[in-house]
């Protein structure tokens, strides 16, 4: 009994080491080699023919004295100062009324969710054509010439904004299904001690529906953090308002990419997975004091 | 009693104000691309702007098809959807059941290097993983686009979930009824997971459709592009004939748009199933 039971075991873990070798070669090979060696190229210089040479801290010291990256930081940052808190706000507006009981509302739940399947670089081109300053449509019904994609003061609330038409029915979609979870008979009890909807939702909806409006906003946040594709649709490298508006992994791309300095990439990728750290991080300290996790 | 009636109905009238205005915010640029693209140049630039195109022209059309070889497009990121779905799909149900539900040693240290890789963003990746394809000559491929997603992090995360909450006695009793580990697998567990595996299934082809960084780096050949990609160029030749630009992006996009109209619930469901990533 004792040895068939050992055969047993031996059996199951050979099958487990068969089913997950795939995964973890697969992740050896395309994810952890390629992160040691963004590190190791980090300190190297980029040499032409694919070599580099090992350099120590100099392209750390290059981007931290480069006006252009801190200007890529901040506009990183200025993103989520944009998108984040009015994406977030604005998507649980719409996960509520669509919490309600009402005709219809498997449709309007598809119209919102629409941008989340169709390409980035397809929305970003509608747009951009959109805030055209001479022809646009958008000029047109508000009746002044905004330079919506050349002004450096705006070219950001410009992203910011298809950013956040873009994120609001995925953002509203995992919101909506926090909101059904949470139980009829609270509302009906609230009902019954004679509290008003805003207090209900006060007291009921917003503490109920707080950790998964935690989960969204850690992953809004982090992908805002990583946003490339619709900033590089909307401001092309000829934009003179480029440097007003690429963020990090904008720049990245620019640097590693097209200017072929993979070291200084790399660097700068490094940099923007620390300041990503750092947010989840100060995000999950945060959360003590808001997020309820009682039910 | 009849005031309760009254504001209720008042507020559901207040939802569908809403919704409509909402409604018309998310489709009016889908609705002005469509029109612009049947436009001429000339008529795009006119002030003000006409609703409707006046001769519903077809140049643009033409013109996209002339500049970007769509056919190869559409072949290449069906290859990539294609390709990813199924090593995502196929690698990480099994990796994610031996995860959940077999022994063995180690198995919290290798579940650890998948914890690891969800947590960095692809971008760190990006630059080893493309200059291992360019070493070997691989780059413009089809095999260049799939490369990165090859195995799936998230998808095993996702599916060892899934196992997680299948019951242990359903194993134990294909076990008693003679089946051998790879059996229980593949013929009693597999099939009890098709609702996450459809969802990993959607998730991931969304994300390779729209994924724009990988494809521009990796294929720089433009008969090699995806739609994605190859969009971008098409910015860079047309910047400022914008009918020409909306016919691209119409073209890019209308496939999708056609699957979503059929599949949105499973869509919808599977996209917020994966949620948070």
């Amino acid at each position: 009994m004792k040895k068939k039971k050992n055969r047993l075991a031996k059996s199951e873990s050979m099958w487990g080491y068969i089913l997950v070798a795939p995964t973890i070669i697969g992740l050896l090979v395309l994810n952890f080699y390629p992160f040691i060696d963004t590190l190791k190229l980090s300190f190297a210089k980029t040499l032409p023919f694919g070599l580099y040479k090992m350099q120590g801290i100099d392209n750390y010291v290059k981007m931290f004295s480069d006006p252009e990256f801190w200007k890529a930081t901040w506009n990183t940052i200025y993103f989520c100062i944009l998108t984040v808190p009015l994406g977030i706000f604005l998507a649980l507006v719409v996960a509520i009324m669509l919490n309600a009981k009402i005709k219809g509302r498997t449709a309007f739940r598809a119209i919102f969710f629409l941008p989340m399947i169709v390409a980035p670089a397809a929305v970003a081109m509608v747009w951009k054509w959109m805030f055209n300053t001479e022809y646009g449509i958008i000029n047109t019904i508000i009746g002044h010439n905004v330079n919506w994609v050349t002004d450096p003061k705006i070219i950001m609330i410009t992203c910011a904004i298809v950013a956040i038409w873009s994120a609001i029915g995925y953002d509203a979609v995992l919101l909506l299904s926090g909101l059904q979870n949470i139980s009829k008979s609270y509302y009906e009890a609230a009902s019954l001690d004679g509290a008003t909807k805003l207090q209900q939702f006060f007291h009921i909806t917003l503490p109920m529906v707080s950790p998964t409006l935690f989960v969204v906003m850690i992953t809004r946040l982090m992908a805002s953090l990583k946003v490339y594709d619709l900033i590089y649709m909307i401001v092309e490298e000829a934009n003179p308002v480029i440097n007003d508006a690429q963020s990090l992994m904008y720049l990245f791309y620019r640097e590693s990419f097209i200017a072929g300095n993979k070291g200084l990439g790399s660097a700068i990728v490094i940099w923007t997975v620390l300041l990503i750290g750092i947010v989840t991080i100060v995000q999950f300290w945060g959360q003590k004091k808001w997020v309820n996790y009682e039910v | 009693m009849k005031s309760l009636e009254k504001s209720k109905k008042r507020r559901t009238i207040g939802i569908y104000a809403f919704f409509a205005i909402g409604s018309i915010i998310m489709i009016f640029p889908f609705v002005w691309m469509f029109l612009t693209s049947f436009k001429t140049v000339a008529e795009s630039m006119q002030i003000p702007p006409d609703i409707l195109p006046k001769s519903w022209s077809l140049d643009s059309f033409k013109d996209a098809l002339n500049s970007l070889p769509f056919a190869a497009l559409y072949k290449n990121t069906i290859l990539l959807i294609f390709w990813r779905v199924v090593c995502a799909v196929v690698f990480s149900s099994m990796a994610g059941y031996a995860f959940a539900k077999l022994k063995f040693k180690g198995k919290e240290l290798l579940f650890g290097i998948v914890l690891v890789q969800m947590m960095l963003p692809s971008q760190i990746f990006i630059i080893p993983q493309y200059q291992m394809l360019a070493k070997v000559g691989l780059t413009n491929t089809v095999f260049a686009l799939v490369f990165p997603g090859i195995v799936s992090a998230f998808g095993t995360f996702f599916l060892r979930q899934a196992y997680m909450g299948i019951p242990d006695e359903i194993s134990e009793a294909a076990y008693l009824d003679g089946c051998n580990q790879w059996q229980t697998f593949t013929k009693v567990m597999v099939p009890l997971t098709t609702s996450s595996m459809s969802a990993l299934a959607i998730f991931t082809a969304v994300f390779a459709y729209g994924d724009l960084m990988w494809p521009l780096i990796a294929n720089t050949d433009l008969n090699m592009m995806t739609l994605s990609s190859g969009l971008a160029t098409l910015r860079g030749q047309f910047s400022t004939n914008f009918p020409v630009l909306m016919a691209g992006s119409l073209l890019a996009m209308i496939p999708m748009i056609i699957l979503y109209l059929i599949f949105q619930k499973q869509l919808i469901e599977g996209v917020a199933m994966t949620g948070g990533k």
